[in-house]
């Protein structure tokens, strides 16, 4: 699918960049308190997620799990009620209830990020089946780890995508460790090669530092699923480069010392900037592009400082849609 | 007016849904072949013709016996213009999915700030009473009320069954209904136009002055027989209370009737331990401990596994005796010597 314009392909830089400049916003915020609790940051896998949610169109819907700022961030939601959300403010995209781990932007299609590894799988796949009964053209991809690859509803979910030929995309982000557990520990075989046993396309992307290949790989999926031929299973290799979740400090003593430096080489908004001054897009340009993403992420954090805390009395509404908290 | 089954009435509510709104859609296990007997005309598929005759199978929808991905797929639908009617049978079977229900369908709208909102309902039933053993006789509908975010159904009658059943999937929120199986052949005269019966207002189904009865589900046609077999033994008024819904729960009908009465006892099948006797029993002593004349007494189900062969299953939930034993109990009457043989067991 090499017919993407330049203008597609620095915007795919350009949400990349958001992630990586949000994350490490986000992280430091954590360290000094500003961030109350934990944040799980995408840095080192913003190709895998940009590919993805980037070979979507606007109507279409997704779901994520904890590791959860790139997806909406990648799917083009504003900074700000992001920010503003992982704070615990009042202009937070989801009023200050969700929090890091619960980031949903349902204007793009965003329908919640789960802090239950695996749980959200089957809410992308109960999408496809809206799109589908209702005849719109819409898909549905459900993001997850290697580490929920080994939940059963991942399978009971193929198979009744299967079955029912639902515009759905399964996709497993393999960033090779769930936690501490490094994935060949706990995963027997090939995550990819599962879907054989549910008669779908199982794809394996090794180059997942590479956001065209994953963006291949999903735009392909995408179409199978809009024509009517039902879901795929795609496995994304990818890194994180931080800890499991910022200010754990567990360290990351389970991963061999010098893996994380072979994987910082092939940092995928370095390889994709590389690539884009390959095809002639001047390096001034693209430093502007990120000087532009960090103005954005300090008006986020502004937006967000500016922003008031919740009233206590918002935690006890948005339960039900009519029925009124009764102490 | 037409004599409706419980299921009978059930099914109409099902079949008035589909047609008056395209976005209602049916699935669960042997849905197609209406095995159940509720998503069909009449009772065989060759009789009337079934739901998948009458709406098709983009609809009407047999599912593999995949509960958790059922029950994800309905809240993700849901999320996403339409209102699902997931069949799950029987309601054991809700603890395969227990962490979508907890953690996807009670908790998105909330969670996401109120983006979210999950028209969907899950009907299960529960088919305690039946000797079908420890595995098929759940009456799990507490742990439900534990879980803010669902509302609970527990329809005693053909036509709250019909009613309740209507508002449930005209709810934009998730709805919960538990439908007892010893109730299914129960049959009266159900209203022929579509009708709606809000969630969270009680039935008073006999009224009475000398005491409260709550019950819930199945034990509402006990307490109205130990109504009736006091009044002509005793002499004794006693007002039957079906709250129908448990989430939303009609607590000012409960608080009124023992204002007016000063007595209370609370009938339900569900085990002891933080049932919803448990909840409606702290509420009034909570808010008409002045008014109450005598403590008030629970019947339930023992905190107990349910056991198979029917001689021990028999006496593991109210009856009529159990709760004229517990009527008696507060009023200060002496024991009828059969209501006490039988409380004895479930003492
Ligand atoms: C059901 C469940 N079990 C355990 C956890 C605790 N937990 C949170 S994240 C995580 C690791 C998840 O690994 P993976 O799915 O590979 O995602 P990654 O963090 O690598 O992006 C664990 C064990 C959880 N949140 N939910
Ligand atoms: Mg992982």
């Amino acid at each position: 699918m090499g017919t993407l314009t330049n203008e597609t392909l620095l915007e795919m830089q350009r949400r990349m960049l958001r992630i990586r400049a949000f994350d490490e916003r986000a992280s430091k915020m954590v360290k000094r308190g500003h961030i109350p609790g934990t944040v799980h940051t995408s840095i080192g896998q913003e190709a895998q997620v940009v590919g993805a949610t980037m070979a979507l169109r606007d109507g279409d819907y997704m779901s994520g799990n904890h590791r959860s700022h790139g997806h909406p961030i990648g799917k083009g939601s504003p900074l700000g009620p992001l920010m503003a959300e992982l704070v615990g403010k009042a202009t937070g995209v989801c009023k200050g209830k969700g929090g890091s781990l619960h980031l949903a932007d349902f204007a793009v299609g965003s329908l919640g990020e789960s802090g239950i590894v695996g749980s959200s799988i089957p809410i992308a796949m109960g999408a496809a089946l809206s799109a589908s009964v209702r005849g719109t053209d819409q898909v549905a991809l459900a993001f997850f780890g290697d580490g929920a690859a080994n939940q059963g509803v991942l399978y009971e979910s193929m198979n009744l995508s299967g079955v029912w030929k639902l515009p759905v995309i399964f996709l497993c982000e393999n960033n090779q460790y769930a936690l501490s557990t490094p994935a060949h520990t706990v995963t027997s075989g090939v995550i990819a090669d599962r879907a054989a046993g549910f008669g779908m396309p199982g794809v394996r992307v090794e180059e997942g530092q590479d956001v065209l290949a994953v963006h291949d790989a999903v735009s392909e999926a995408v179409a199978r699923a809009r024509a009517g031929e039902g879901p795929t299973l795609i496995e994304v290799v990818t890194y994180r480069y931080n800890e499991h979740s910022e200010g754990l400090r567990l360290g990351t003593d389970y991963r061999p010392a010098d893996e994380r430096e072979a994987w910082l080489k092939k940092d995928p908004i370095q390889l994709f900037r590389e690539h884009l001054q390959g095809i002639g897009i001047a390096p001034a340009e693209l430093d502007a592009l990120e000087a532009e993403v960090l103005a954005e992420v300090d008006d986020a954090v502004a937006f967000t400082d500016a922003s008031p805390y919740p009233e206590p009395s918002v935690a006890f509404d948005d339960l039900y849609t009519d029925t009124e908290y009764a102490a | 007016m037409t004599v409706m089954s419980f299921l009978g009435a059930i099914g109409a509510a099902q079949r008035e849904a589909m047609d008056a709104d395209e976005r209602v859609i049916i699935f669960g296990e042997d849905v197609e072949a209406n095995v159940y007997g509720t998503t069909g005309g009449g009772k065989t598929r060759s009789d009337k013709g079934d739901f998948v005759q009458m709406y098709g199978r983009n609809r009407i929808r047999n599912t593999p016996i995949s509960e958790e991905s059922m029950v994800g797929a309905a809240a993700g639908a849901a999320m996403t213009g339409l209102r699902p009617i997931v069949d799950l049978s029987y309601s054991s079977f809700l603890y395969m999915a227990m962490d979508q229900f907890v953690n996807q369908v009670a908790k998105n709208r909330y969670m996401f700030g109120g983006q979210a909102s999950m028209p969907v309902v899950f009907r299960s039933a529960m088919f305690y009473g039946l000797n079908t053993g420890a595995h098929h006789s759940d009456r799990p509908y507490p742990m439900f009320m534990n879980v803010p975010g669902l509302k609970i159904i527990v329809p005693s009658t053909p036509t709250d069954a019909k009613g309740l059943l209507r508002t449930a999937i005209d709810s934009d929120d998730p709805v919960l209904t538990f439908e007892a199986c010893i109730l299914w052949g129960a049959k009266e005269d159900v209203p022929d136009e579509e009708f709606w019966i809000p969630l969270g207002e009680a039935r008073t189904a006999r009224e009475g002055t000398d005491v409260t009865v709550v019950a819930i589900s199945s034990s509402v046609p006990e307490a109205l027989a130990a109504a009736e077999a006091l009044a002509a033994s005793e002499g004794v008024s006693v007002e039957v209370i079906d709250p129908r819904t448990l989430v939303p729960l009609d607590r000012d009908a409960i608080l009124r009737s023992v204002h007016k009465t000063g007595r209370l006892v609370v009938a339900e099948p569900a085990h002891r331990t933080c049932g919803a006797a448990a909840e409606i029993s702290a509420h009034i002593a909570e808010e008409a401990f002045g008014v109450l004349k005598a403590p008030i007494v629970r019947v339930t189900a023992p905190d107990m596994q349910i056991p198979f062969s029917p001689s021990l299953e028999k006496q593991m939930y109210p009856t009529r005796h159990t709760i004229e034993a517990a009527i008696r109990r507060v009023l200060d009457l002496p024991a009828s010597s059969e209501a006490s043989q039988h409380a004895a067991a479930t003492a």
